[in-house]
């Protein structure tokens, strides 16, 4: 596993005819604007010797198309070639055909037989430096160099905090619909470098990811009772969380990844929430109502959950105190919501919402204010959140398909993706960025 | 009727239909020429597993969102409840299922309370109770699987699964 900490960062000043000015950008977006033009931009391959330049770029420049926020320019459109990387272009070869922001980079190989990624990104109208940086890595790790790319780009020109360096951990679904293989698999945002996790031989169900450490926690039925795992994605070591006499289901991590918080089911039928300390092992029982209690979700600054409950007759979402107590019913639109989770930034709450025969995906705001569909289908649920707060992923299964398959979407509303997996996925989690 | 009316729709349940008309024909009793009449012992004889999934009836159907054991299932536990008092020797798994249409953590849930509204309808007409244990399956294994209600109606079911000898 790489940390962040093994790329060595530098910003590139010297030798430069440009200066890096701290002058406000021309070029920028404003995504909080209801309808973004995408941004044109330029992004040209890096140079190297062996091909990995082109590689490296094409990465970045699929990342950032798939934002929905900027439009790549065809490179049969360059008119400059850029073959010294630490001069500055000719911007006016580059504004005449409408990039407001230039890419350029090299990659070499250090002496040590290292990879060496450098990145310039230029403000053409502006004709000066935004962004110069430089990468160390091993080279089996140039995806991710090409993602944190790609994430100071979009940080750069957009304000918000990026979410390519991230990966997704899913159910796989193979086989008939009334015997489906679910396995563990996960991969990087963009599809590459998957991997299964679990084997197909018990059902695995609702896979999330620690906050803070290589490590997921998910629902497996290979005990015989169905009950809530870890998993440690470095070594594999699976582990029960917890002994408790009945099914325990979705688990979600705390934000400071100490506690498990989940279902477990009582003898009567009902299901209350509970949340475990992973040090000390102790549980502590949040909710005790006489009716469905599941899908909790913590607030990022950890000090409220929100979760769904049929309490009120019909499932509904509720917020408490992270500590139990009064719970507060937040959704009161027609139709029954469920599956809720809380924005990484705080502001909003991602849902299921079931109305008219069908399910959709939607935020509200923490009170339950504001509500906005995001999506609507026959079969789609399971929202969770890009860790930057802007992108939604969740999975769909259109009326007559074999199987669900997951999208992502943005908060607006807009730019909706199919996100490719080999065979059929449900249960998406998206990581937080990779350190 | 109703069940069995939704178990026609059952991929699997062609002889099953014929089974069951039998035995309603034959007032409930196991028709004893079945292997004779092509329907390879159907039946199944007196005690036997067969019995207890054809004759007797394994599962029980759900209203939408419902864990309220309906009219009609009550006969089928009560038919379950006396053949499992006569027949003491078998332990037994209930499972709760949902249909598709509710998100999958819910239907965790309203699977987990079927089954424990099966089972509890048992323990009440004499079953003891522990020789019952309760799973859910969430939507997680529908018998059915088209997309509209004669599917789902059939998903949202109970099965009482005999585990062979507790002793």
């Amino acid at each position: 596993m790489i940390m962040r900490a093994t790329f060595l960062i530098a910003t590139l000043v010297a030798g430069l005819g440009v200066a890096v000015l701290p002058a406000r950008a021309v070029v920028e977006i404003d995504i909080n604007k209801g309808v973004v033009e995408p941004l044109p931009i330029a992004i040209t391959e890096f140079i190297s010797a062996d091909g990995k330049g082109a590689e490296i770029a094409s990465v970045v420049e699929a990342d950032l198309r798939r934002s929905g926020l900027f439009a790549p320019i065809e490179k049969g459109a360059f008119i400059e070639k850029i073959s010294n990387p630490d001069a500055a272009p000719r911007f006016q070869d580059w504004t005449v055909i409408n990039a407001q922001a230039l890419v350029t980079g090299k990659v070499s190989e250090t002496p040590d037989g290292r990879l060496r990624a450098e990145f310039r990104l230029w403000d053409t109208y502006a004709g000066q430096q935004l962004i110069g940086e430089q990468f160390f890595t091993s080279k089996d790790k140039w995806r991710r160099v090409a993602h944190i790319i790609a994430d100071a780009i979009y940080q750069r020109l957009t304000g918000e905090t990026g979410y390519f360096d991230t990966r997704i951990v899913y159910v796989d679904e193979s086989g008939p619909r009334n015997n489906r293989v679910k396995r563990l698999a996960i991969m990087d945002q963009d599809g590459a470098n998957h991997r299964f996790l679990t084997d197909g031989r018990a059902i695995v169900l609702t896979p999330r990811f620690s906050p803070t450490r290589q490590e997921i926690t998910y629902m497996s039925y290979e005990g015989g009772q169905p009950q809530v795992y870890l998993l440690q994605l470095e070594t594999g070591q699976r582990e029960l969380v917890g002994n408790f006499p009945g099914m325990t289901f979705a688990p979600r991590f705390s934000p400071n990844g100490q506690q498990i918080v989940m279902s477990l089911l009582r003898d009567d039928g009902n299901s209350n929430i509970f949340a475990m300390d992973l040090r000390s092992r102790n549980t502590t029982r949040l909710t005790t109502s006489n009716a469905i209690d599941t899908s909790p979700s913590y607030s990022p600054d950890g000090s409220q959950i929100v979760f769904t409950s049929d309490r009120g007759g019909r499932a509904q979402i509720y917020v408490m105190s992270a500590s139990g107590g009064d719970a507060k019913r937040i959704s009161f639109g027609d139709g029954t919501y469920s599956t809720p989770v809380w924005s990484p930034r705080g502001d909003l709450i991602a849902f299921t919402k079931q109305t008219g025969g069908q399910f959709q995906i939607g935020v509200m705001r923490t009170d339950g204010s504001g509500e906005r569909i995001l999506s609507s289908g026959f079969l789609q649920e399971g929202p969770t959140w890009a860790p930057n707060g802007r992108v939604i992923m969740f999975f769909r299964q259109p009326a007559g398909s074999a199987g669900p398959q997951l999208y992502s979407i943005d908060l607006t509303g807009r730019n909706e993706q199919k996100i490719p997996t080999a065979n059929y996925g449900s249960d998406p989690a998206w990581s937080p960025l990779l350190e | 009727m109703l069940s069995i009316a939704a178990i026609a729709k059952n991929p699997v349940g062609i002889a099953l239909v014929a089974a069951l008309a039998l035995a309603g024909c034959a007032n409930k009793q196991v028709p004893n020429n079945a292997a004779d009449i092509g329907l390879g012992g159907a039946g199944g004889p007196p005690g036997s597993q067969q019995e207890f999934t054809v004759s007797v009836g394994d599962r029980i159907f759900f209203d939408l969102d419902s864990s309220v054991i309906r009219a009609d299932a009550q006969q089928v536990l009560t038919r379950q409840a006396q053949w499992l008092n006569k027949y003491t020797n078998y332990s037994i798994t209930v499972e709760g299922h949902a249909d598709e249409r509710g998100t999958r953590e819910y239907n965790l849930a309203l699977g987990a309370r079927r089954a424990a509204s099966a089972r509890d309808f048992l323990v009440a007409r004499g079953v003891a109770a522990n020789r019952i244990r309760t799973i859910s399956y969430g939507k997680e294994r529908p018998v059915a699987t088209c997309d509209d209600i004669s599917c789902w109606s059939q998903n949202r079911r109970a099965v009482t699964v005999l585990n062979g000898g507790s002793s």
